[in-house]
């Protein structure tokens, strides 16, 4: 399985090289910043905790819920999660360690960190943090894992990966109930003492991390042959719409509460992050711009999602998402931690914001995780597609169109040499063709050789029985027999396979 | 097998109790001591200048505090704060000018029922019997967790290696490292000693250090005779430390 990973193409390769150069200039500041200490970064005795910890809590959001969305595929047979729910998981996965290493930058003595385990405090929230997030990262791996080697095998579920997968569901919350609670529970910052932190990572979560499994997916669309269905990505995309709406009416609901009531203690916060802190003729408004270009971003993609029609055109869906994933990263970030300490306990007003070797270590954090996240993604690939290849048959998907079931079958696949034209039955076959004929190596030979389009594929209209050669031509039929927008046209335009 | 069960069995049941401990404020136990201090402003601010700074300073220097060059890294037992900030809900426009403009010292409050102590994953940092909050600095992880819970930002972290910015090395007591935090201990090795806190020595009787629980002390009885106020009182972390003014 594991073979997958170093079997790729150009592309591929100047990826990882492009992360691991990442990596190395995060590893050589956090070498900088181990031997000099964390002043390095931009933390001060006001402003204790910044850029990492802000990563941190996103992340944890992230990880939760990329991989609550393509739970469902197991537990309810939801059979166009199919393809998805290994790069949840494994998205989740990576999420987790992303954050466990923004934890260990943090730390003033890393050296210590087993302390946790070896001292444990049952009165501490982080003792509890650290007990859920190892499991979560331990669970997504095992299921992950075992899916793909039964997917290799071609075998059914056993009953204790079915167990697994129930544990895992309730254990995502946890992990982000739990993060909230961090926060929620300091009697001493009223910026966080609030019940709804829990609610409102739960929500932000649910947003920004189907977003980046979206956008990851469609980047798989694009630049690989696996192909999850842009079904499979659409309901996603439901998730996000619902969840973004969700974060910002509880955004909104917050604000009254802080505004109307008008607490003194709790209002310094918002005006600090919304307008800024007066203090003579100086303003203190470092965040501001901040939190407005999250807001309105946030609020922009929201209406942006609601509207089904812009939902589900591909074309808009990858740029919502990124605005979905950057305003909530933004807010639920370094927005959500750095607030909570300006003005201070005792009244200052000092700002914070991160050094360059401070953005360096988070940069270079984020590519450990994009790197391990590549590596696991080509692994799911490449069992996938492999499977696909040996089934003969393979009954992909069972839609019900006006009551009436209909079998989709995929024939096997063709692939096409593209400097001859010559056509095989398999990819193995193409690439010794074209080592042979082109002098292409093995490694790259997926530029040379590309899956041809079964030129059986044929459009039916629903309501008319019309047969179109292209997924166009129907929806231009649609439109203009039936009134049917071109958005929504996959509603009447069926796939049909000729016998 | 049978017997590391039965001992994981009683381990989290111990902690479970821990756990509901340390969700529940104290009962006050009569019996032992509980240190505690008040600070008299009035008489406070009646010293000269060198005087009050002498206060500061000597925790300073007997606790090797060292003094960085940025204010951004600089770790802090005791310093001069004003009366707004430091009582922000006793304030209000119509101060009379002399308590508006006073000089307030602040230390860590040794809270009864301290919010950074039930936060520390580590157990680095705990309340004594005697009801002083004190550190570990071998156990902290330097998480800062305890800096983002306790109310009144009396914590300090050592963001780079202090060492080389005591200006003169006590040598009788420790120094700490880079990396962990920190803060006012009420002197515990001055106790230990029979001695009174620094600060208590150095201030010409304007800080009163004692037993709370004993009712014939004097902390006790200018307790009793006069009016004082503590730092945020509402947020129910029980404060030790009392101003009078
Ligand atoms: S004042 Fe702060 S540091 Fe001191 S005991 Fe209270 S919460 Fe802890
Ligand atoms: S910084 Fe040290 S003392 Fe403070 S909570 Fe973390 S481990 Fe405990």
């Amino acid at each position: 399985m594991i073979e997958h990973a170093i079997r790729g193409g150009k592309l591929y390769w100047s990826w990882i090289a492009l992360l691991v150069i990442i990596i190395a200039a995060g590893g050589a500041s956090y070498y900088y910043q181990y031997q000099n200490g964390l002043t390095v970064t931009g933390m001060s005795k006001e402003v204790s905790w910044g850029l990492y910890i802000g990563n941190f809590t996103f992340l944890v959001g992230v990880a939760a819920s990329a991989v609550i969305v393509v739970l469902p595929a197991y537990l309810y047979d939801y059979k166009k999660f199919k393809k998805v729910t290994t790069m949840g998981e494994f998205l989740g996965a990576a999420a987790v360690i992303m954050c466990m290493t923004f934890i260990l930058v943090d730390l003033g003595r890393p050296d210590r960190v087993l302390n946790v385990v070896l001292n444990p405090r049952p009165n501490s929230v982080m003792l509890y943090d650290f007990i859920s997030l190892s499991g979560y990262l331990l669970l997504n791996i095992v299921i992950a894992w075992t899916v793909l080697a039964y997917r290799e095998k071609n075998k059914g579920y056993s009953t204790w990966l079915k167990i697994l997968i129930f544990v895992a569901i309730p254990w995502a919350i946890s992990i982000h109930t739990v993060t909230a609670f961090l926060y929620g529970g300091l009697v001493g910052r009223p910026f966080w003492n609030t019940a709804l932190m829990a609610p409102r990572f739960l929500a932000g979560a649910f947003a920004s991390g189907p977003s980046l499994l979206i956008i990851s997916l469609l980047v798989m669309r694009k630049y690989t042959n696996f192909d999850p269905g842009y079904d499979a990505i659409k309901k996603i995309g439901d998730v996000v719409a619902f969840a973004m709406v969700a974060n910002l009416f509880m955004i909104g609901a917050e604000l009254f509460t802080v505004f109307y009531s008008a607490h003194p203690h709790h209002l310094e916060h918002f005006i600090y992050i919304l307008f800024g802190i007066k203090e003579g003729s100086f303003v203190y408004a470092r965040f501001v711009p901040w939190m407005w270009t999250s807001l309105i971003l946030g609020i922009i993609a929201a209406i942006m999602l609601v509207i089904p029609k812009v939902r589900n055109e591909p074309k808009f869906l990858a740029f919502t998402c990124g605005m979905v994933f950057i305003s909530v990263w933004m807010e639920k970030g370094m927005g959500l931690i750095v607030p909570g300490y300006i003005p201070s306990q005792w009244g200052a007003v000092v700002e914070y914001w991160p050094t360059i070797p401070e953005s360096l270590i988070s940069l270079g954090v984020w590519g450990i995780g994009i790197l391990i996240f590549t590596v696991l993604a080509k692994v799911a690939i490449g069992v996938t597609l492999e499977g696909e290849k040996i089934e003969e048959e393979v009954v992909e998907e069972e839609e019900v169109v006006e009551e009436v079931e209909e079998e989709v079958v995929e024939e096997a696949k063709e692939y096409r040499c593209e400097l001859c034209d010559a056509v095989f039955k398999s990819l193995d076959e193409c690439c010794e063709h074209a080592e042979k004929e082109h002098k292409i190596a093995k490694a790259s030979c997926d530029m040379a050789c590309v899956e041809a389009a079964p030129a059986e594929k044929q459009y039916k209209c629903e309501l008319c029985d019309a047969v179109f050669t292209d997924l166009d031509e129907c929806c231009e039929h649609a439109e203009k027999e039936h009134k049917i927008a071109k958005a929504s046209c996959d509603m009447v335009c069926g796939e049909v396979e000729e016998e | 097998m049978t017997g590391s069960a039965i001992a994981t069995i009683t381990l989290t049941a111990s902690q479970v109790e821990r756990v509901l401990a340390a969700f529940a404020a104290p009962a006050i136990d009569q019996q032992k001591v509980r240190w505690g201090m008040v600070i008299d402003l009035k008489k406070f601010n009646e010293l000269p200048l060198a005087k009050r700074k002498r206060v500061y300073d000597v925790c300073k220097e007997i606790h090797n505090i060292p003094i960085f060059p940025t204010a951004k890294d600089r770790v802090e037992w005791i310093w001069p704060a004003d009366f707004e900030h430091t009582f922000p809900s006793q304030f209000n426009h119509f101060l009379p000018e002399e308590i508006e403009n006073l000089e307030v010292p602040v230390l860590c409050n040794h809270c009864e029922n301290p919010p950074c102590t039930k936060v520390c994953p580590t157990g680095a940092t705990w309340k004594r019997d005697d009801g002083i909050v004190t550190m570990d600095y071998h156990r902290c992880i330097g998480c800062r967790y305890c800096m983002a819970a306790c109310p009144y930002g009396m914590r300090s972290f050592n963001w780079r290696d202090p060492r080389p910015f005591i200006p003169k090395l006590n040598p009788t007591y420790h120094t700490r490292t880079k990396g962990v935090v920190e803060k006012c201990t009420f002197c515990v090795e001055r106790l230990e000693k029979g001695l009174q806190p620094a600060c208590v020595e150095a201030s010409e009787g304007s800080f009163i250090f004692g037993d709370l629980n004993n009712l014939e002390s004097e902390i006790s009885k200018i307790l009793r005779e006069h009016y004082s106020i503590r730092r945020k009182p509402e947020l129910g972390t029980e404060p030790k430390l009392y101003y009078l003014i």
